[in-house]
């Protein structure tokens, strides 16, 4: 048996060739995972990920874990039917906009509503990668690919809108040129008792190469990204200190100075209502900075603990089944 | 008033047809018939026939809901060809069913129900009752309606409540003619309507009514008696296919020990499985209404990899949509039963009508060369044993399992034998897995399986997916070699099976130059055909097939000893493409895609042409 507390990331680390294209933001991210594993205090053969199809959901062969790489768009299904029936598992869904959003998006919804206890990492690089550069549903309208020589014509979804919308009990976003804040929002998102849905903005070198670079680079992030602490101002600015407030229903940016006496927003996750979330999920760059962490965690019952409390409840009621019982019920006679 | 009755003429057997709108409880009143029956002794098979629209405009032809139940003194294998009585409630009814009911018979109709809207409502041009359009039939004309308000009206209820009561009054007359006892329904009314005291009066008023009226009112020349039945000694109740394969997965949950996952999405055959197996929650069920069909086996394929004895269950629209994950299932190795009650296609096509046309679709409807078991039931009875036997083939070779019932067995009754629980057979399940050089897939040198390692378990961690993997390893692999290998590998474990499995049999006269083969639900039919042929001097053998993936070892054995082979199915010819591409035996077919199963006269007809 692993000893949950001498795990280290070399642990997590297997034996396959990782196997994306050189400079992938992928490479990241399983390396913040990997760092993650050993802080979460998980023996190794509790832990599972699964994840449907597409460049990201490779992710599990290179995880020293359990792991299923499924079919596209349906990782969802596999892991509510996992953690269903083994609640004690740590799961982990990988998936990407095109697995999660587009053909999966019904199974994200229902993920998202049910609310069983599982990590959902969605991968969101704005194009399909691993059938070689079309648009995506989080791509711009306009985007010129192989599918789109004349630019493609949608509205990209905005996946923690989307996620805010199916009742998801813990939304986050993160990125993946932070290591440190990766990590940061898996181990929350690993804490939350429910669904947790983290989008991972991610570059893809090849095909859709640094649509976040305006916000996210390291030269322009203090200015153009807001971090959510909860408890904290929404404040942000690198030699100016701007802050995040409100003018009605409305967020406006203003510098500290500018705003003086009046006190920016103070970050509430934990607030039941939606609409403060969302109004942080419509901030979009370059009118807002981009904000980055925990949008909402709210508390409500996880799936496979209702499912596990009417068995039991079942079970207090009516005994234990027996098959005698159950064959003999109703009308019956002999000959 | 009869002072003296005339004695009862006794019967071997007969048949009833109930119908009516489709909310005139017509299912109600046939079951509780059946069930009576049952309980007196006969041997019952029933025939439920429903629209698919839950309630089509009142008194109109498509809505019509019948209920046919054949009980007899001997053992019967069919809900009956051609009913002798047919009770219509109303003139959509008969006129619905008129075709099925031979000159002579007897037509029990509301004579209430018979005024110019109504019988226009049907379609009518002219008032059947009088255009002596019914001249050839024995007609009963009893006013229904009005009867069952006065028998209830004690009761106080409303007319349009307790008109509703009619058909007990239909039913109390149809227990009289065959001599059936009360208690049963009465029984049943007062569980029913416990805490609605005032209907259960209405209802029970009624049925007593119906019973005394059709006594004293002398509307029948003569009256009958099926006498019991003699059915093997045991305990006994009445069961649909739909209940016998919850029961059967059950049983497979509580005998390996391993809690029941089932995953699905509403539909019409399938739904009753779904609400059976939700009651049983106190057996550790676990049932998991899916947001469609995909989602449905996807929780399912989780379950079974997290190592539950995981199931899903559809009907062939669904079927359609689980083919990508089924695919998974078969390469990730991994024990997953899939039920599909078959009904009419393609397409929606009428989805509360039976068929048997998605046999081709469950051996080779996905992408790729992607075998797995395939199996069907021939009785409602056998729902029971074949979907323990499901479990038993998924868990020991490590595959997923197609079990093809249809709408005819799923909604059909029969008298089931209650089996001693301590009589099933053992299935064993092993998890325990030598973690030095752990490999997922090393396979057992005689079952082909790969070993059921399940994520909690340390030292067995490792990755699966439907990418094609190395073979012992699991790995990733695209070499040609390997492919080639774990293609065979997949189907040799598959073929394999045919040694675990029971021979298929022969019945009829094993002698006869000729043989009828049928698969699935027909099998009643079937038997019965070639049972009375061989009574008339015919030689008629008959084999039928359960297993329909692998075929039995001895198929090709059975084959070879006949000079002509029939095949019999409800589709255009899928049974027979299995035989003639398997065995390249000519053969002569009779199919019927008309939504309804076979008449054992249509098959006498056929067989008899060929001999």
């Amino acid at each position: 048996m692993s000893n949950a507390a001498t795990l280290t990331k070399k642990d997590f680390q297997s034996d396959q060739t990782v196997r994306w294209c050189p400079g992938c933001g992928d490479y990241a991210i399983l390396s913040a995972i990997q760092s993650t594993m050993p802080k979460l205090g998980i023996a190794k053969e509790n832990i599972v990920f699964i994840s449907g199809i597409g460049c990201s959901s490779r992710f599990p062969y290179y995880m020293e874990t359990y792991g299923f790489h499924t079919i596209h768009g349906r990782a969802p299904t596999i892991a509510t039917g996992l953690k269903t029936v083994n609640p004690d598992l740590s799961v982990w869904m990988i998936t990407g906009d095109g697995d999660g959003l587009s053909i999966g998006g019904n199974h994200l919804l229902h993920i998202l509503r049910r609310n069983p206890n599982i990590n959902v990492l969605l991968f969101n690089n704005q194009i399909y990668g691993l059938t070689k550069g079309q648009y995506s549903p989080t791509s711009e309208i306009g985007k010129k690919t192989k599918s789109s020589p004349m630019g493609s014509l949608e509205s990209p979804i905005n996946p923690i809108r989307f996620a805010l919308a199916a009742e998801a009990s813990f939304v986050a976003r993160t990125y993946d040129t932070n290591v440190k804040h990766m990590g940061e929002v898996f181990q929350a998102a690993a804490a939350h008792q429910g669904t947790s849905f983290v989008e991972i903005y991610q570059n893809c070198v090849i095909f859709n190469p640094d649509p976040f670079d305006s916000f996210y680079d390291r030269k322009v992030r203090s200015d153009e990204m807001i971090h959510l602490d909860e408890g904290e101002p929404l404040v942000f600015g690198k030699d100016v200190k701007k802050g995040l407030f409100l003018d009605g229903m409305v967020p406006v940016v203003k510098t500290l100075e500018e705003a003086g006496d009046e006190q920016p927003i103070v970050h509430q996750p934990e607030q039941k209502a939606r609409y403060y979330a969302n109004m942080l999920a419509e901030m979009e760059h370059p009118r807002y900075p981009i904000p980055v962490g925990v949008f909402r965690k709210v508390v409500r019952p996880s799936y496979e603990n209702l499912l596990k409390g009417q068995v039991e409840d079942a079970i207090a009621k009516k005994g234990r089944g027996k098959l005698k019982d159950l064959f003999g019920q109703g009308d019956t006679w002999k000959v | 008033m009869s002072q003296v009755q005339e004695p009862r003429k006794v019967l071997q057997h007969a048949t009833i047809r109930f119908a009516g709108d489709s909310g005139d409880g017509m299912q109600l009143t046939g079951t509780q018939f059946t069930n009576t029956s049952a309980v007196m002794g006969n041997d019952i098979s029933t025939f439920p026939d429903f629209p698919a629209e839950i309630r089509a405009p009142v008194g109109t032809v498509p809505g019509v809901s019948g209920f046919q139940v054949h009980f007899s003194s001997e053992e019967i294998h069919t809900p009956g060809d051609v009913p002798d009585i047919l009770v219509a409630m109303n003139p959509a009814a008969l006129k619905a069913n008129l075709v099925d009911m031979p000159h002579g018979s007897l037509i029990l109709i509301n004579r209430n129900s018979f005024n110019k809207a109504q019988y226009g409502k049907a379609q009518y041009e002219s008032d059947p009752l009088t255009d002596g359009s019914l001249d050839k039939y024995r007609l009963v004309e009893v006013p229904l309606t009005d009867l069952t308000e006065r028998a209830v009206a004690e009761t106080g209820l409303p007319k349009k409540a307790a008109d509703r009561c009619k058909n007990l009054f239909a039913l109390g007359v149809m227990y009289y003619l065959y001599d059936r006892p009360l208690e049963v329904t009465l029984n049943w009314l007062e569980e029913k309507f416990s805490s609605k005291p005032q209907i259960m009066k209405a209802n029970q008023l009624a049925l007593q009514a119906g019973y005394n009226y059709a006594d004293t009112a002398e509307i029948f020349t003569d009256h009958y008696q099926v006498p019991k039945a003699k059915l093997a000694a045991g305990e006994y109740r009445s069961l649909t296919g739909n209940q016998a394969v919850a029961m059967g997965f059950v049983a497979a949950s509580e005998v390996i020990g391993k809690p029941l996952f089932y995953g699905s999405y509403p539909i019409t055959p399938a739904s009753d499985v779904l609400h059976e197996l939700a009651k049983l929650r106190h057996f550790g069920v676990m049932t998991f209404q899916a947001e469609d069909e995909i989602a449905a086996i996807g929780v399912a394929i989780g379950a079974a990899y997290g190592g539950a004895l995981a199931l899903t269950g559809t009907s062939g629209p669904g079927l359609c949509l689980k083919s990508e994950a089924i695919g998974l299932a078969v390469m990730t190795e991994l024990p997953l039963v899939i039920l599909n009650v078959q009904r009419a296609g393609p397409s929606t096509g009428m989805p509360t009508k039976t068929e048997q046309s998605d046999l081709l679709q469950a051996v080779w409807g996905r992408n790729g060369d992607s075998p797995l078991v395939v199996l069907a039931p021939a009785t409602p009875s056998e729902c029971f044993s074949y979907a323990f036997e499901a479990f038993r083939i998924a868990v020991k070779y490590m595959t997923p399992v197609i079990l093809l019932t249809d709408g005819y067995l799923g909604n059909g009754t029969e008298p089931w034998m209650i089996p001693n629980p301590e009589d099933l057979p053992s299935i064993e399940v092993s998890h325990d897995h030598e973690v030095k050089d752990f490999q997922p897939y090393r396979r057992d040198p005689e079952t082909l399986a790969r070993p059921w390692a399940i994520p909690g378990q340390p030292g067995l961690e490792h990755r699966i997916g439907g990418l094609e993997k190395k073979d012992i390893t699991g790995n990733i692999n695209y070499d040609p070699d390997n492919h080639q290998r774990m293609t065979d590998l997949r189907l040799g474990k598959i073929n394999g099976i045919a040694k675990d499995i029971p021979e298929l049999e022969i019945y009829g006269n094993p002698d006869a130059d000729l043989v009828i083969l049928g698969w699935g639900g027909t099998y009643g039919a079937l038997y019965s055909s070639v049972k009375r042929l061989n009574a008339a001097g015919f030689k008629v053998a008959g084999a039928h097939f359960r297993y329909l993936n692998p075929f039995p070892a001895n198929t090709g054995d059975v084959l070879a000893r006949f000079k002509k082979v029939l095949v019999a199915e409800l589709n255009t010819g899928q049974l027979d493409i299995l035989v003639r591409s398997r065995f390249a035996r000519e053969t002569t077919p009779f199919f019927k895609v008309q939504g309804k199963p076979f008449k054992i006269n249509e098959l006498m007809d056929f067989i008899e042409a060929q001999l």
